[in-house]
C-alpha cells in the first residue's frame, strides 16, 4: 500500500505520520505543497501543524496550494484522502469536506487524551474495527465544528458522522465535549466516505510506551481495509 | 483603485472572542455594552481602476478565499 503525506509550510506532524504509517505497513512518500503531482497513492494524508501560521483562518491558505488542486481531483475520483487536525481544517477549507472549524468554544488551547466513539463502521477509514471507542490526543485551537442546519441534516441524512467526542463507556454528552463541536463531532466523512477529516491525532497514539495503543488499531485496520 | 472589505460573523456562530471583550468592557466600567461582534477589515489595493469591475472582482476574492461564507458575510465598504 502506497501512501503519500503532504508537507505544507507550518505542518509539523508530518514526520510522526509518516512514522506512524511506515509501522503500520504503508510505504510512504512525503510530498511538498508546491509539487504538482501525486505520487501513486492508495491514500493520501493531510497532517496536523499549523500550515501557513494559521493565517486568515486555520488551513484556507494551504488549502489554495499547488498540490491540493491533484489532491481534489484525486479525491473526486474515489482516492482515499484523511486530514488529521490542520489537515482537517484544509479539507474543509476546500470544500472536500462541509463545515469549518471554530476557535474552541472557551478559547483555550486544548492538548489532552481523549476518548472517541465510532459512529461509522461501513468506511474503509473504520469498517471491521474492534471497539467501540477510542483513546486519542487532541491538540488544537480551533477544533469546534460547526455547519449550517442543512448540512447538518445531509451529514445526518448520509451517515457522514465518523468520530464522536466521548468518555471511556461511549456515552456523549456536553460534559464529554472538550472544545464545543456541534453535536461533539470530532470527525466526519464526505457523501461519498472515501475522504475522512477528524480532529484526533492517531499517530500519537502508536506506542504504548509513550502514549497509548489505539492509534495502533486505527491504522492496523485500515490498512487491512484497503488491501 | 483601493477597495475595502469588512468580514463579519454571521449571527448565528458563536463569537467567544467578541463575548470576552464585552465582557472586559464592562469590568472595565462599560456597563452599557449589549454585545460585541469581532470581524475582520482588509484593504486591497487593485489596478482595475473601473469601479464596478474592480468590485466584482473583489467580491470574486471575497467568496473564493478571504471569507468562509458558512460562517461569514463580507460587505464592500468603500471605493476610492
Amino acid at each position: 500500500m502506497n501512501s503519500s503525506v503532504i508537507t505544507f509550510p507550518g505542518s509539523n506532524c508530518d514526520r510522526d505520520m509518516d512514522v506512524a504509517l511506515k509501522k503500520f505497513g504503508f510505504k510512504n512518500k512525503m510530498v511538498w505543497h508546491e509539487d504538482i503531482e501525486l505520487p501513486k497513492s492508495d491514500l493520501v494524508v493531510l497532517p496536523g501543524g499549523f500550515s501557513y501560521g494559521d493565517y486568515l483562518r486555520c488551513g484556507s491558505v494551504a488549502s489554495k496550494s499547488k498540490i491540493m488542486k491533484s489532491v481534489t481531483n484525486f479525491a473526486k475520483g474515489g482516492g482515499k484522502v484523511m486530514g488529521v487536525c490542520n489537515g482537517f481544517q484544509i479539507l474543509v477549507e476546500s470544500g472536500l469536506l462541509p463545515g469549518v472549524l471554530l476557535r474552541n468554544k472557551y478559547l483555550e488551547f486544548i492538548c489532552k487524551n481523549i476518548f472517541v466513539k465510532v459512529i461509522d463502521k461501513n468506511s474503509p477509514y473504520f469498517k471491521n474495527i474492534k471497539k467501540d471507542t477510542l483513546e486519542l490526543h487532541i491538540a488544537h485551537n480551533e477544533g469546534n465544528y460547526f455547519c449550517t442546519k442543512e448540512q447538518i441534516k445531509e451529514i445526518n441524512d448520509n451517515n457522514q458522522v465518523a468520530l464522536v467526542y466521548s468518555d471511556k463507556n461511549g456515552s456523549v454528552d456536553d460534559a464529554n465535549n472538550p472544545n464545543g463541536s456541534m453535536k461533539n463531532i470530532a470527525g466526519i466523512l464526505n457523501k461519498e466516505k472515501n475522504v475522512l477529516g477528524m480532529m484526533p491525532h492517531p499517530e500519537r497514539m502508536i506506542d504504548p510506551t509513550l502514549s497509548g495503543e489505539d492509534g495502533s488499531i486505527f491504522f492496523n485496520n485500515l490498512i487491512n481495509n484497503l488491501k | 483603485m483601493k477597495i475595502s472589505v469588512i468580514i463579519t460573523l454571521k449571527k448565528d456562530v458563536l463569537d467567544p472572542q467578541g463575548k470576552v471583550i464585552n465582557q472586559t468592557l464592562d469590568g472595565m466600567g462599560f456597563e452599557g455594552v449589549n454585545d460585541v461582534r469581532q470581524g475582520k477589515y482588509f484593504e486591497i489595493d487593485i489596478k482595475e481602476d473601473d469601479k464596478s469591475k474592480a468590485e466584482s472582482e473583489v467580491e470574486e476574492m471575497c467568496k473564493k478565499l478571504l471569507a468562509n461564507l458558512v460562517i461569514e458575510n463580507y460587505k464592500i465598504i468603500r471605493s476610492q
